[in-house]
């Protein structure tokens, strides 16, 4: 008796679940009821519930599965008994046939008298529909949109929205209708139809701005229309740079006063997220959220506390009133939100609070998720740049950190985190390096394995010690996949051509790894043991420390091009295009990162773009390699008629100038369209190659080809005075159609200018010392300037940075505080391929003394630099 | 993650899943073809979810890039997903109109065994709330008005159900495409 207990309980739990162990052929064999007569509704329809149960479990039906099933669900159809409406898109592929007859159906249910039938139907039919069965369905769409029962007119408009994409032209005859139902008294046919219309109008700003102009006058009743609405009118001001006077802004200011929180925090949200909002403006917004901090809601506590640490990323000051809320979060039993309370803390407090709010936050860091962890970590960076003094407490947490589990973004921003600090605090070098070997001994993430050898290859044998990484570095070798272990050679290469005194051990352990599995490895040793054999300072700065500038894919290109056409000549080097230097762009965000799951593409940079676009116009092909490409300069304000930016490319001989045109006037089409540009200097124009046709608004561009003098090389800085000359077509501002005949004009712009900056590419040497003495000192200069409007040794690097156009180095940009000189280290490559040099030692007295040293390997470059510095 | 760029759309909830409380899925709606495409993806994510939230009632947390709100009940777990950027209230609100109305049609018994016998009921208020990511009702009232009169009629239920299987194939089409 016990047995039998015990097999029915097992029964009993098993059975808990009905749909536990299901079959999917025996569900459907079970389906074939449906082709019985008479049909039995309810166990047809506890059938469907399991096939789709199964659906949902991820079971997969094949084709013929499906059309057998669909096949009798039909018949259920036929039966009318249960009424099926929607067999759809699956049946469609079945035959065309059924597909006839269930569209029939639908239509018949969508049009009937059982109004709640009729929704579902609606939104069922669209989904089997194509735009022409649509067009067919037209008549009744736009009756249901304005339907009078809310959900029959809601689902068609949600419908209709889902078909825009396929079928937008349809879609938009629709407008009336949606106009209509937007003034619906129901909530949320109201929302449905402006989320409508606003798709439908979208690239249209001046409809989007009546349209908005309506709704946020006539008052809409739904939450989630004012949301809608909230969202286009802070697109449509971030587009149009409105300033903070505009209706749009009052409108979004006066939704904080509504009554439901979720408009209040999505119209906050929106302020805290315009660009270029001053505190004061911010401050109704902030008072909001600090109100949400304390409500019994976490999603709102949550959300609150998220957009403040938004804010104090740009207005730390401006959430300093909320500090004593915020720390009442840090309790929070919700991790995310004691975590967002913290991070923000530590924006806005003072220095003395930092060790406080670290321990809180080391009591919990182990139960937040990843993504969490990364903000704590950005955070923490943040702070380091603020507070330079803290960085052995950041330093102590972060290693502690990197012991921790944790995925690879994680990993990744504590290991960005550590060698920023290590670059802005000379004395927590060695430190960090420390833990960061410590962290490769036992590291799954390849890619943090090399960047933190290439880091050690860099910063390590400039140390007191440098032997003490080379065991880290050659276990590298030993233990790890070819990537890392070829990463471990470049490293070693570097120590041994810094110190003398390593170099014998080094070349012993470069040999071992000479008879590396691995090719890359085996190659990269046999590389650099020639080399270093040589013991030659210029061997070793140009093959070791500084390696290629080159651009990877325009050296790709390039050697591709030389094989395609044999040629006795040897490969040119410097044929290819440089390397762009990537511009650091400053850290801003430190919100919670959405990661991206997409690997990371090489990203080919803006310059080999034009280098593509520029090679396809015949007359500039035989121009060689682009050199540079120059920032766009605007040659028109922001609100004229047509907007004119230039864009300068050098080559060796020539520039290009590319004008990118923009039409703002609806009731013209300009054709022809060129710049005319008139030198001041010896440059020569010869060709002008027109924009075809320049319709409202669709940027087009023009093009100048200029010789530059070729007796006078140093003439590198010159004025153009610029006109654009085009034919006008007036023409209907809303059919686009133009006038048959129309006329010349032209249009002044500003002018123009080509500077020193424009024939020097940014290269950097990593390792400026040896790049200076591989130049040598056969071509050097030094003259002495005095910069007497200068006022900070800051500025005056600004300055010369921007003037000549190159790379600073070793991070000479950043003068450290309260010094009264500093050495300012630039690096660069002039037009025609030589290296060239710049030393400037800045001295603070009454204004700034500056000596420029110049190195190159050719004369003429170092008296252009000298001439134009003076 | 550039929240300014948060473009006006209708377009809502990424997805919608109910586990039991072995993390099983018991209803799961995806929305955003490009999120989580295959099953494996789509029960990982779950599976990520449910082992982050289960142990504590927080109500609303941020895993791989999402915002996710949710409720327990008993032995049951309702999670509604949305874009970071999206407004919490608004997931909210859907959540909440999911709970309440299957709290009513299951009289009150939130449970796994309850809601596994009246699973059509369950399909078809998922249903009225969002369709392809679109909030269509945010109050339970509206919804149980549209649901209940369809429980009672067996026919009705065809609809939404067989709504339900096109649309999933449909999915399943699109992936071995993509395949």
């Amino acid at each position: 008796q016990h047995n039998m207990l015990d097999s029915s309980d097992a029964i009993a739990r098993s059975g808990s679940n009905p749909f536990q162990h299901l079959e999917k052929s025996a569900v459907l064999q079970e389906a074939r009821i449906f082709n019985e007569t008479p049909i039995n509704p309810r166990r047809c329809l506890h059938i469907l519930t399991k096939i789709i149960y199964l659906l949902n479990q991820g079971e997969h039906f094949g084709t013929t599965e499906a059309t057998e099933a669909f096949f009798a669900m039909t018949r259920l159809f036929q039966s009318n008994d249960v009424s099926c409406h929607l067999l759809i898109k699956s049946v469609l592929t079945v035959s065309l046939l059924n597909s006839f007859m269930v569209f029939y159906s639908l239509t018949k249910d969508m049009t009937g008298k059982e109004d709640v039938y009729r929704g579902p139907a609606i939104r069922a039919l669209c989904r089997i529909t194509d735009t022409t069965m649509l067009q067919a369905i037209e008549r009744y769409m736009k009756q249901a949109i304005v339907d009078k029962v809310p959900s029959v007119s809601s689902s068609a408009l949600v419908s209709s929205l889902h078909m825009v994409k396929m079928s937008y032209d349809v879609v938009k005859r629709w407008v009336n209708e949606a106009q209509e139902a937007a003034s619906s008294d129901n909530i949320m046919v109201q929302y449905h139809a402006l989320g409508l219309l606003y798709h439908l109008r979208k690239n249209d700003r001046l409809a989007v701005t009546k349209m908005l102009n309506k709704f946020t006058k006539s008052g809409l009743k739904s939450p989630f229309a004012y949301c809608m609405l909230i969202r286009i009118a802070s697109k449509l001001l971030d587009e149009t740079e409105g300033g903070h006077d505009s209706p749009l802004f009052d409108f979004i200011e006066s939704c904080l006063r509504n009554k439901n929180e979720m408009v209040v925090y999505e119209a906050a949200s929106a302020i805290v997220h315009m660009p270029n909002c001053t505190a004061r403006e911010l401050a109704p917004a902030v008072s909001v959220l600090q109100l949400f901090c304390s409500s019994p809601k976490a999603a709102l506590r949550y959300a609150a506390v998220r957009t403040l640490n938004k804010v104090a990323m740009k207005h730390p000051s401006a959430v300093t009133a909320c500090n004593l809320d915020l720390e009442n979060l840090i309790t929070d039993s919700n991790r995310s939100i004691a975590t967002l309370a913290i991070t923000t803390l530590l924006k806005t407090g003072s220095e003395s609070s930092v060790d406080r709010l670290m321990k809180q936050i080391s009591s919990f860091v182990s139960e937040i998720s990843d993504e969490f962890k990364v903000v704590v970590v950005q955070a923490i960076s943040a702070l380091c740049q603020k507070y330079p003094r803290k960085h052995s407490v950041m330093m102590n947490f972060l290693s502690n950190m990197l012991r921790d589990d944790g995925g690879f973004e994680y990993k990744r921003a504590i290991v960005d985190c550590i060698i920023s600090i290590i670059e802005e605090n000379p004395e927590s070098k060695e430190t960090g390096l420390a833990h960061l070997c410590e962290f490769i001994e036992d590291c799954e993430h390849t890619v943090l394995a090399t960047k933190i050898l290439h880091l050690l290859g860099k910063e390590g044998p400039r140390t007191p010690q440098p032997s003490k990484y080379i065991r880290f570095i050659f276990n590298r070798v030993v233990l790890e996949s070819e990537a890392v272990r070829a990463a471990a050679v470049s490293a070693l290469a570097k120590f041994g051509a810094q110190n003398d005194d390593l170099l014998p051990s080094v070349l012993v352990l470069m040999q071992r790894c000479m008879m590396d599995s691995d090719d890359e490895v085996r190659d990269r040793a046999t590389f650099y043991m020639n080399v270093l054999q040589q013991k030659q300072k210029a061997l070793n700065a140009a093959y070791i420390f500084n390696g290629l500038s080159v651009s990877i894919p325009g050296l790709e290109k390039s050697l591709h091009q030389y094989t395609l056409e044999p040629s006795e000549k040897p490969f040119d080097m410097k044929s290819v295009p440089l390397a762009t230097t990537p511009i650091t762009e400053p850290k801003t965000e430190i919100a919670p990162v959405a990661t991206s799951k997409l690997p990371e593409k090489l990203a080919r940079s803006r310059q080999d773009i034009y280098q593509e676009q520029l090679a396809a116009i015949p007359e500039f092909q035989s121009l060689g390699p682009l050199f540079k490409s120059s920032e766009p300069v605007q040659l028109t304000e922001a609100e004229t008629e047509y907007v004119v930016r230039c864009v300068k490319h050098t080559f060796a001989r020539h520039m290009v100038f590319q004008f990118d045109c923009t039409n703002t006037l609806n009731d013209q089409l300009l054709q022809k369209v060129v710049v005319q540009m008139e030198p001041s200097e010896a440059y020569e124009v010869i060709h002008y190659i027109p924009a075809p046709s320049l319709p409202y608004s669709q940027p087009g561009s023009c093009y100048s080809l200029v010789r530059l003098p070729d007796d006078d090389p140093t003439a590198v800085s010159c004025t153009f005075s610029c006109t654009m000359k085009y034919l006008v077509r007036d023409c209907d501002p809303n059919t686009g159609e133009p006038d048959d005949d129309g006329y010349d004009d032209e249009y002044v712009l500003e002018d123009l200018e080509v500077t020193v900056a424009d024939h020097i590419q940014k290269i950097l040497k990593p390792n400026f010392g040896a790049a200076w003495d591989e130049v040598g000192d056969e071509f050097e200069k030094e003259e002495t300037f005095a910069l007497a409007s200068v006022r900070t040794l800051d500025e005056a690097v600004g300055n010369i940075i921007s003037f000549l156009g190159m790379q600073p180095c070793e991070r000479s940009d950043k003068v450290p505080e309260n010094k009264n000189s500093h050495v300012l280290f630039l690096a660069g490559v002039f037009r025609g391929g030589h290296d060239v040099l710049v030393r400037a030692r800045l001295a603070l007295a009454d204004g700034v003394t500056m000596q420029v040293t110049v190195r190159s390997s050719e004369e003429t470059v170092v008296d252009v630099i000298l001439a134009s510095v003076g | 993650m550039d929240s300014t760029s948060l473009e006006p759309s209708l377009y809502t909830v990424k997805a919608i899943f109910i586990l039991d409380n072995d993390g099983n899925r018991l209803l799961s709606k995806y929305y955003d073809p490009e999120l989580y495409p295959s099953m494996k993806e789509q029960k990982n994510f779950e599976r990520n979810v449910f082992n982050k939230t289960h142990k504590a009632d927080n109500e609303i947390a941020f895993l791989e890039g999402m915002t996710i709100v949710y409720k327990s009940s008993i032995d049951l777990f309702f999670y509604v997903v949305g874009s970071a950027q999206e407004n919490e209230l608004m997931l909210m609100s859907v959540l909440n109109c999911m709970f309440e109305s299957l709290s009513h049609i299951l009289r009150k018994n939130v449970e796994r065994r309850c809601l596994l016998d009246n699973m059509e009921g369950v399909f078809l208020v998922v249903d009225e709330i969002i369709d392809g990511g679109v909030i269509l009702e945010s109050d339970p009232q509206q919804v149980l008005q549209k649901v209940n009169y369809r429980l009672m009629s067996e026919p009705a239920y065809g609809f939404v159900l067989l709504d339900y299987i096109t649309g999933n194939l449909e999915a399943q089409t699109d992936r071995s495409q993509l395949l």
